[in-house]
């Protein structure tokens, strides 16, 4: 495995070298080319990864660290007290987010391929999608917090690239999503700020920030018989002594715990170990909150569906986005260590989940509903860590992203469909005037508003899009939680968990998850089934929907290959319990556990499956009967608003439960109020009218009006002025004496003769008169 | 060493009183050929003098010096009276109270 495991480097540089190609060469090549080099990076990236993969199954499951050659060298951060190099951990971990990744990664280049066809940069939006994939990897392979963040950091930035994508469209709607952009970037610094934090405590406390040390084995502590509840403890050691070298962050609080009575000093006071383990987990969470857009700093995701829709299925919805996930997955020791902070991610988790649903009702756009979705369905990812269940979050964060990533090809198969309709439309409109109506799509300017996004203008796709309406049925009936598909076994094994910390083991937030989710739940068949009907259901609403235009192969493949995914799979995790043609159970948990310690798996419950499931059904057959039979006029109200009694619920889920506005009150306007008090006010009336002016200006001026004035002009000027004043009247009477006249001079020199003779001969007269 | 015959008073005084007429001679004359010879007398007279010194000291330094002075006097009447001719050329006189070009 070892041998295997030292590929890892490769994953990262098989992208890398892609963007390399497409950045320097890619307006040599043909987008045909781009797309090949692109998507066979990601490609063969995600080989790599599942060569690991099957070298890990062959082996114990041991993780490894991984200095990449040559490259570890030279790529590290050197600081005061510890070189931070380029480590990679191989783990079943880590695996697993690779294979995600890299998978999901490859087919949304695919699909790009096709949807980003006649863009004007599309060999840069290549460049940023496998720029995307090397950070991620970095992220999700680093051994150390701070590679991490460097990932963490690397994929907001590719976000931030490709929100803004399209920031030079017409009608003020590149202004739109530029602005989008900046959101995305500055709430998630927000974020960082939290993370930043959690490292700063871990190197203050650990003084490493590695997970582990080469060589650093996780012993497996407990493995119980797996029938009871199927608790695997995984610890520090297997009744080995601790080993004697140095350990990662991990190791050591596991011996800290262990030991017991640890005390932190920070200098002016300092604070027992568990505290500041609790300290570092809330500080992650403020992390995992904004890349993985929980409450409160989820508002930037919505908005983020700005981007080119393969944007939104391969960063917001699969992978990014679930990089709290991992981060909180990745740091079970330190969360299982910290149940008041797993309480605070459950209800953050929960909250997020029930809200994000709420306001996916409510929505026109077809990819703001999907973005809600996303936020609803992280929540309840989150809540599944909170509460301890690592493999479920996991198992969810995989199924979630074969559907969801589905779900947002499908609609941008649709949108795709719809714009081009709307074009063949318009110009066949044109065609009188221009003869040849073909003249390509590049002419948007005389074009009314039309937006392809809005469901309104949908509506009878099915017959258009017939493939695609069958793979986006699928994916719904998969996030919407119905047997078989891979969201039920992934929802249900979250609510198990739910159920189990409310009900075994009376934890509140276990309760309140379990409420929540299960109205979430809901909630997600509904606004779901909502969409299904808008769009592919019923009559075309507008010519556009009409006239849709299906895409090609290339675009079609990857759902395919993502509806295989969503159908089966969750036979990777098939809960305890459940005899299914003798399947195995568990797979996940059990391949998990080698590198997520205290994972626990769950028994299937019936009850609470029947539950769900008739929460799903109920909520769809709801739907299904108040948006039939004809769900919408195009400009008209929703069936919820049209009704009395929800209208107002509508109304606040349209509104997007006014989150921008509360923001834009208590956050924005204040810090703008504030910072142009700051510039008004301090800076400019205080600091400079005031101070430099005062201050500085006026004492300039004086100081140099004094230099000038009494000083130069007066002192120094006038000096040199009368010196030759003074010069000039002395030569002007001196030269009364020059006459002319050689009597004259002859004489003075008489006299000076005399004078002369008289002062030599004063010694001789002196003697004389003595005498 | 024989007691001279003459008292070196009366050169002094003799000598006293032709350096005086030449100075005198160059202050009150305007013609050019007049103060050049009373410059000559005073010229004499300090030659009169040291003659006068070097017979009462018996040291012939002061009769080495005198010969100098006939040399030097010579050489002067050379040169001032070609300077005298040229002024009288461009000026056609030679009174010294018509060459006040360098008044101040």
């Amino acid at each position: 495995m070892e041998t295997f495991a030292s590929l890892v480097p490769l994953v990262v540089i098989f992208p890398a070298i892609g963007l390399s190609i497409n950045l320097f060469l890619g307006r040599y090549l043909s987008e045909r080319v781009i797309g090949a080099i692109a998507s066979g990076a990601a490609g063969l990236a995600f080989v790599v990864s599942l060569t690991m993969l099957i070298a890990m199954t062959g082996s114990n499951y041991e993780g490894f660290v991984v200095n990449p050659p040559i490259l570890s060298s030279f790529i590290y951060i050197p600081s005061a007290a510890i070189d931070i190099g380029w480590q990679m951990r191989v783990d079943t971990l880590s695996l697993t987010m690779m294979m995600v990744v890299t998978g999901i990664g490859t087919l949304i280049h695919i699909y790009a391929i096709g949807y980003m066809h006649g863009d004007p940069r599309f060999a840069r939006f290549f460049v940023y999608l496998n720029l995307f994939l090397v950070f991620m990897l970095v992220l999700v392979t680093g051994n150390n917090f701070l590679v991490l963040f460097v990932g963490w950091e690397g994929v907001g930035l590719c976000s931030f690239l490709l929100i803004g994508f399209w920031f030079d469209k017409k009608k003020g709607v590149g202004w739109k999503n530029s602005n989008a952009a900046r959101k995305a970037f500055i709430v998630n610094r927000v974020g960082d700020f939290g993370l930043l934090m959690a490292i700063f405590l871990m190197f203050w406390t650990f003084g490493t920030l590695d997970f582990y040390k080469p060589g650093e084995v996780l012993h497996i502590e407990e493995k119980k018989a797996a029938v009871n509840d199927g608790t695997v403890l995984a610890g520090y050691s297997e009744g080995k002594e601790p080993s004697k070298g140095p350990m990662g962050v991990f190791g050591q609080t596991e011996k800290w715990l262990k030991e017991g009575g640890h005390i932190v000093n920070f200098g002016p006071f300092s604070l027992p170990f568990e505290t500041v383990v609790t300290l570092i987990t809330l500080f992650m969470l403020v992390g995992v909150t904004g890349k993985s857009a929980q409450i409160p700093l989820f508002v930037w995701l919505p908005d983020a569906m700005a981007g080119p829709t393969p944007v939104s299925a391969l960063i917001h919805a699969a992978t990014m986005v679930t990089a709290g996930i991992y981060l909180i997955t990745r740091s079970s020791v330190l969360y299982h260590a910290a149940p008041f902070s797993s309480a605070i991610v459950t209800i953050v988790g929960a909250t997020t989940a029930l809200m994000a649903g709420f306001v996916a009702l409510g929505q026109w756009d077809i990819k703001k509903v999907l973005a809600y979705s996303t936020v609803s369905q992280l929540g309840f990812m989150v809540a599944a860590v909170g509460l301890g269940g690592y493999a479920a979050g996991m198992f969810h964060l995989i199924t979630h992203a074969f559907f969801k990533a589905l779900l947002f090809l499908g609609s941008g198969s649709v949108i795709h469909a719809v714009e081009h309709g709307h074009h063949h439309v318009a110009h066949e409109k044109h065609a009188a005037g221009h003869g040849d109506g073909h003249g390509g799509h590049d002419d948007h300017a005389e074009e009314e508003e039309f937006d392809p996004q809005d469901m309104r203008n949908m509506g009878g796709l099915r017959k258009k899009l017939p493939l695609t309406y069958a793979l986006y049925l699928i994916a719904t009936l998969a996030l919407a939680g119905i047997f078989p598909l891979a969201g039920f076994w992934s929802k249900d094994e979250i609510l198990g968990k739910a159920f189990n910390a409310a009900f075994n083991d009376g934890k509140f937030e276990g309760f309140y998850a379990l409420v929540l989710l299960l109205i979430a739940a809901g909630f997600t068949a509904f606004y779901m089934w909502r969409q299904i009907k808008m769009v592919f259901l019923g009559q075309p609403r507008t010519e556009a929907a009409a006239n849709a235009v299906g895409t090609g192969p290339v675009m079609y493949l990857p759902l395919v290959v993502l509806g295989l995914l969503t159908v089966f799979g969750g036979l990777m995790n098939i809960p305890l319990g459940v005899n299914l043609f003798g399947w195995p159970n568990e797979s996940l948990v059990l391949w998990l556990e080698h590198s997520v310690p205290y994972t626990k798996g769950l028994e299937f419950n019936l009850f609470l499956a029947l539950v769900a499931l008739a929460v799903a059904g109920v909520a769809i057959l709801m739907a299904n009967s108040v948006y039939s039979p004809s769900p919408l006029t195009a400009r008209g109200k929703d069936k919820l608003e049209a009704n009395a009694s929800t209208r107002q619920a509508f109304r606040l889920a349209n509104a997007k439960l006014y989150w921008d506005e509360t923001y834009s009150r208590l956050i924005e306007q204040p810090y703008n109020r504030l910072s142009q008090w700051l510039a008004n006010k301090l800076d400019w009336e205080f600091w400079h009218d005031r101070f430099h002016h005062t201050l500085f200006r006026d004492l300039y001026n004086r100081l140099s009006e004094f230099l000038a004035k009494p000083v130069d002009r007066g002192a120094i000027d006038q000096g040199f002025n009368n010196v030759g004043r003074g010069v000039q009247e002395l030569g002007a009477r001196l030269r009364q004496t020059q006459t002319g006249y050689v009597r004259t001079y002859v004489f003075t020199m008489l006299v000076g003769v005399v004078i002369v003779v008289l002062i030599l001969l004063f010694p001789l007269l002196r003697q004389l008169l003595s005498q | 060493m024989q007691p001279p015959a003459v008292a070196i008073d009366y050169f002094i005084v003799l000598s006293a009183v032709l350096f005086i007429m030449g100075v005198l001679g160059v202050l009150v004359r305007r013609n050019a050929i007049m103060i050049f010879m009373s410059v000559e007398l005073m010229l004499n007279a300090a030659n009169l003098s040291l003659v006068a010194f070097a017979r009462q000291w018996g040291n012939m330094n002061g009769q080495l010096a005198v010969f100098f002075v006939i040399t030097i006097a010579a050489a002067e009447v050379a040169i001032g009276l070609a300077l005298i001719v040229a002024i009288f050329r461009s000026k056609k006189s030679i009174d010294v109270d018509e060459l006040n070009m360098m008044q101040g």
